[in-house]
């Protein structure tokens, strides 16, 4: 009877007002059995960090189309991590420069992804993170 | 169980929003945790108002939720907390088991007050409207403290009506233009709602859907008779066992038609007023005790059967079923017949 579901929160920080992407990747983890919780466009960290609490998500997603990344991803991380949700997976969609990936992953990111990547790469990553999780 | 409350449920209690938070985890996937976690906070439970917010996918439940929570954190029914918590359940995908949980997107003017709580649901393969646990997870944001629970079922299209044993108060959820009068007369979702709303009411056929509701319960009630309340649907036992006389002092709450635009946040109000009235109407009729009543009798039915299908199925060797299935998948035997085998395989259950 027991059932431990995977239980993600796609979230779309900052303005800008593509979420194709987030959405493809949504619908890709519903059909990888998770649960998703979507919560649309222009959330700021602290709407993300909220909603991350309530649900008490394992893993966020953030898509970020606008360069804001640098700014905004280590914001939802603090505040995660100040809501004593530290061990919730972050990973990162969208176009991220180069030289901007290994900070962010410094800063907490678990997985940066870009355009094009596999959908099904990001399932069995979030999969595996679990599972080393527990 | 222990009568000592664990580190997670006293966490709770304090306000603890993550403790809350992963108590509703434990309880949604039915583990140990979770079960204890029910045991030690029910005596704290039934002080909360619970609302359903049932309709068609799209008619506006969610955005109607946003502005009704809003509006009764601000100008709380009950004045004892004007904390309110909202539980929205979308489906279950019965292919991959996942679910894309979106009602949120429609309640973003409720983030950053720390008097609201919301929690998306998965169906989880239950088909009634809502999940095998909501009812548990509404008894742990009862027993912290939230005076008001709101509660969206899955778009429901005719037959949802599990909500119904569970809210205090249903309101039906409609929009323009989704159907003829004789939508208004079949049997169904309609006959659950205790508040009618014609959502989209700035919808030219608005106006359309508000006669047709209208007259649908004129024709119930019009004529002084007794639409058969909700309560028939739902109660099993009275205290003496006899259910022929539950009804006796039934008194009649005849349901109204209100008019919202959720998405400009008009009629909301309105809605509030018949809010307030049904609550009024069930405290003054003990309705109230004798819905929480049957929420418990309903909850404690579903738990037993669970509870003696799971204890069935433990005792049943994989291959003995095989046997009857495979004696039915060549029509040697009927289903009935194959029920009575399986029970009398072990019958000292």
């Amino acid at each position: 009877m027991a059932e431990k579901k995977i239980r993600v929160l796609i979230a779309k920080p900052g303005l800008d007002g593509h979420d194709r992407g987030a959405k493809v990747i949504a619908r890709a983890l519903r059909d990888a059995g998770m649960e998703v919780i979507y919560t649309g466009l222009r959330q700021t960290p602290d709407m993300i960090a909220e909603a991350a609490l309530h649900e008490d998500v394992d893993a966020v997603g953030l898509s970020i189309l606008s360069g804001a990344h640098n700014a905004l991803v280590p914001q939802v991380i603090e505040k995660l991590r100040k809501n004593g949700q530290g061990e919730v997976m972050v990973f990162l969609g969208g176009i991220i420069p180069e030289q901007d990936i290994q900070p962010l992953l410094d800063a907490g990111v678990k997985a940066i992804y870009g355009p094009g990547t596999n959908t099904q790469v990001v399932c069995e990553d979030i999969k595996t993170a679990m599972a080393e999780r527990s | 169980m222990s009568k000592a409350k664990s580190n997670l449920v006293e966490e709770l209690l304090k306000g603890n929003r993550l403790a809350l938070a992963r108590t509703l985890t434990q309880v949604e996937n039915s583990t140990p945790e979770g079960i204890s976690a029910l045991e030690q906070l029910f005596p704290l439970t039934g002080n909360a108002y619970l609302i359903g917010i049932t309709g068609s996918p799209g008619s506006g439940k969610s955005t109607l939720v946003n502005c009704l929570a809003n509006h009764l954190n601000r100008h709380p029914i009950s004045n004892k907390s004007n904390k309110i918590a909202i539980i929205a359940v979308d489906p279950t995908s019965p292919y991959t088991g996942g679910a894309m949980l979106g009602d949120r997107i429609r309640m973003r003017d409720l983030a950053g007050n720390p008097d609201i709580f919301i929690r998306s649901m998965a169906s989880r393969g239950a088909v009634g409207g809502l999940a095998h646990t909501t009812a548990a997870a509404c008894q742990v944001l009862d027993a912290a403290g939230y005076g008001t629970i709101i509660i969206e079922t899955v778009g429901a299209g005719q037959s949802e009506v599990e909500i119904a044993g569970l809210a205090h108060t249903v309101v039906v959820v409609e929009s323009p233009g989704m159907g003829d009068e004789i939508q208004a007369i079949k049997a169904g979702i309609l006959e659950i709602a205790d508040i009618l709303v014609v959502n989209k009411g700035d919808h030219p056929e608005a106006q359309k859907t508000v006669n047709a509701l209208r007259s649908m319960l004129e024709m119930a009630h019009g004529n002084g008779m007794r639409l058969p309340s909700r309560e028939h649907l739902f109660e099993r036992y009275t205290a003496s066992g006899d259910t022929s006389e539950a009804h006796s002092n039934e008194h009649l709450w005849l349901p109204q038609v209100v008019t919202t635009v959720a998405t400009e946040n008009l009629g909301v109000q309105d809605l509030v007023v018949q809010l307030k009235k049904h609550n009024l109407f069930l405290h003054e009729t003990q309705l109230w005790e004798k819905r929480a009543k049957n929420t418990i009798q309903m909850e404690l039915e579903i738990l037993l059967r669970n509870a003696l299908a799971q204890k069935w199925a433990n005792s049943m060797p994989p291959a003995f079923i095989a046997e009857v299935l495979e004696d039915l998948y060549t029509r040697k035997i009927g289903p009935h017949t194959a029920i009575e085998k399986l029970l009398a395989y072990n019958s000292s259950l």
